[in-house]
């Protein structure tokens, strides 16, 4: 067994030094945030703030000014697409993985290889006619063709992960199901859905942080409109303050609390997601 | 070998060909379950997003398309252009740089993360977990932190002048501003690599570690003869992970430099983005788009082929 000798002490102070180091700019962000301009410019940064203040919130978020409501807007956007397309692909995704996975047709297995393969694809070429073809159809710009642009694009991640767990389950308690009478209908929605909740879970929290953080479709396909995306106001509004670093500090912390309170709920199963789920 | 195939084939015909009766002959122990139509609509969405675009990306690569009304075929036009404008070569070589600093960097503190919080230290978890935080928030957000730290007036220059050395002019320089962007990339992903490095080390067994001590191995000689061999699966996903998200960067360029100075910063995805949208060249963006498809299907298969090679191995 290992024992906990000095070196081990040793070891264990220089990573706490090494992850604070690591830390360093979050707590410069918060300490910034807490300053006014003069007090940015004027302390060390990594100094709190003599003299603590929420006026940049306030000046940013109050009814009155003229940033509140495109980051009101950003956050309500950001939330109804991240939400509807997790829902859809936690759907689409899994009932498509399970009729993959408990099919014994040669075209299942092609279907699989075909969402396989999308995987590996590199997004970045079809992104360009996905545009045109998205705005002939009149879905740029709004919420619900983003949440079915980012399904799509998120299916084989979806599909690979619920078609990895469902190989694992086995079919055995939807056989005793349908033996005991149930229809197909009945066993997916009252066996399998209940029984697949750790990769909803895992497919949840993947999806839901590639397309809250996501900046590059969301900047092609909603910069300019009503339905921004937070990523794409901040990006904007960022552009019009000239150094205000008290102003973008608050507006960076305000994009993060969202995503950083899921992360202490569930930080566990985040980073299980990660290491176990993009090795596709 | 043949007779194993025919064999098989005979099996998955015969029960497709009478279908109804095979399974209702079997279903005693084997059951329908789900529908081969449950798969529609997620493949006919993904063939749209995903397959149909990037056809139709190779596509418009050839031609002189603006994004609106008529075009023409114009062959390797595009890219014999892409190969002689200096800028976009220039780019070319930014983002290989770019890919290769972060598959190194990255690695190598992510591993150095892992190797230190795998087991023995007490404050490991809490580690963990705070190292991965910055892996969460958004490469914009995280982007706008740095550029006050690299401000000129910033925390950096201040360390700097405290120390008795020039204030650097850090995004604004032409041969510094590209390691910002490598610095802020690579911060980033510090705690995503380690995850991935902590799940191969899980596999590690102690009592190998242990007998190689009890031989006489010091620390390195038992990281480079025992660890480094049985991490091997999780370096070949790590570094091709990393190399494909080098090849892509596009949000820390935008928010730090946006391609400045002077092109210093200009990487293939900033370039897509820009011929496409910013000067409605289409097939000239696609065309682009379709350089940067091919360098990282390279990796991709790269990547293929290394975890298959794992695959064999574990078999």
């Amino acid at each position: 067994m290992f024992r906990y000798t000095k070196k081990t002490l040793v070891i264990e102070i220089v990573t706490i030094l090494g992850t604070a180091i690591l830390l360093l700019p979050f707590w410069i962000l918060l300490m910034g945030s807490l300053k006014t301009l003069p007090a940015i410019l004027a302390t060390p940064a990594v100094a709190p703030p003599t003299q603590p203040t929420i006026e940049n919130f306030i000046q940013l978020l109050s009814p009155a000014s003229a940033s509140s409501g495109n980051i009101w807007t950003g956050l309500a956007s950001s939330a109804v697409i991240t939400a509807g397309s997790i829902i859809l692909l936690i759907v689409l995704g899994s009932l498509a993985a399970y009729a993959i996975s408990r099919s014994t047709s040669r075209w299942s297995r092609r279907a699989y290889y075909l969402f396989l393969v999308a995987i590996v694809l590199p997004t970045q070429l079809g992104t360009l006619p996905l545009y045109i073809g998205a705005r002939n159809l009149g879905l740029v710009g709004n919420p619900w063709g983003m949440i079915l642009i980012y399904t799509g694009m998120l299916l084989p991640l979806s599909v690979f992960l619920y078609a990895n767990f469902f190989r694992n389950l086995g079919p055995e308690y939807e056989e005793a199901a349908v033996i005991d009478g149930a229809n197909r209908y009945q066993v997916f929605w009252r066996i399998v859905f209940p029984l697949m909740s750790p990769a909803t879970g895992t497919v949840a929290i993947l999806a839901g942080l590639i397309v809250w953080n996501d900046f590059f479709t969301a900047l092609i396909f909603l910069n300019g409109t009503p339905y921004q995306t937070l990523p794409v106001v901040m990006y904007s509004y960022v552009g019009s303050l000239v150094s205000q670093w008290n102003l973008i500090f608050s507006v960076v912390i305000i994009s993060m609390i969202p995503i950083l309170a899921f992360y202490a709920f569930a930080q566990k199963k985040f980073i299980q997601g990660y290491a176990g789920g993009l090795k596709g | 070998m043949t007779q194993m195939m025919t064999q098989t084939e005979a099996i998955t015909t015969g029960g497709r060909g009478r279908s109804a009766r095979g399974r209702s002959r079997r279903g005693a122990y084997h059951v329908k379950l789900g529908s081969w139509w449950w798969a529609l609509p997620a493949l006919v969405l993904m063939a749209f997003v995903i397959y149909v675009t990037t056809v139709a990306g190779g596509f418009f690569a050839f031609t002189n398309w603006s994004g609106v009304g008529a075009f023409q075929f114009t062959g390797i036009q595009n890219f014999v252009k892409i190969f002689q404008t200096p800028e976009l070569i220039g780019s070319l070589w930014n983002t290989l740089f770019l890919a290769i600093g972060f598959l190194i960097f990255t690695n190598v503190f992510g591993l150095l993360f892992a190797l230190a919080l795998n087991r023995g230290l007490k404050t490991r978890y809490l580690l963990r977990t705070l190292v991965f935080m910055p892996v969460v928030v958004s490469p914009i957000a995280v982007s706008y932190i740095w550029k006050f730290i690299f401000d000129y007036n910033g925390p950096l220059n201040q360390i700097l002048v405290a120390v008795g050395l020039q204030k650097q002019n850090w995004l604004a320089s032409p041969t510094l501003a590209i390691w910002c962007v490598l610095i802020v990339m690579v911060w980033q992903n510090i705690g995503f690599i380690m995850v991935t490095y902590l799940a191969g080390l899980a596999t590690v067994p102690v009592e190998m570690e242990e007998a190689a001590a009890i031989d006489g191995a010091g620390p390195w000689r038992r990281f480079r003869s025992v660890v480094l061999p049985l991490i091997q699966p999780s370096v070949a996903i790590a570094t091709t992970l990393t190399l494909i998200q080098g090849l892509r960067v596009f949000d820390q360029v935008v928010a730090l430099t946006n391609g400045g100075p002077a092109g210093a910063t200009q990487t293939l995805a900033l370039e897509v983005y820009q011929q496409a949208f910013t000067y409605q060249q289409f097939g000239f963006g696609a065309a682009l788009a379709l350089v940067l498809f091919v360098l990282i299907l390279i990796f991709s298969l790269a990547q293929q082929w290394a975890t298959r090679d794992r695959s064999e191995k574990g078999a």
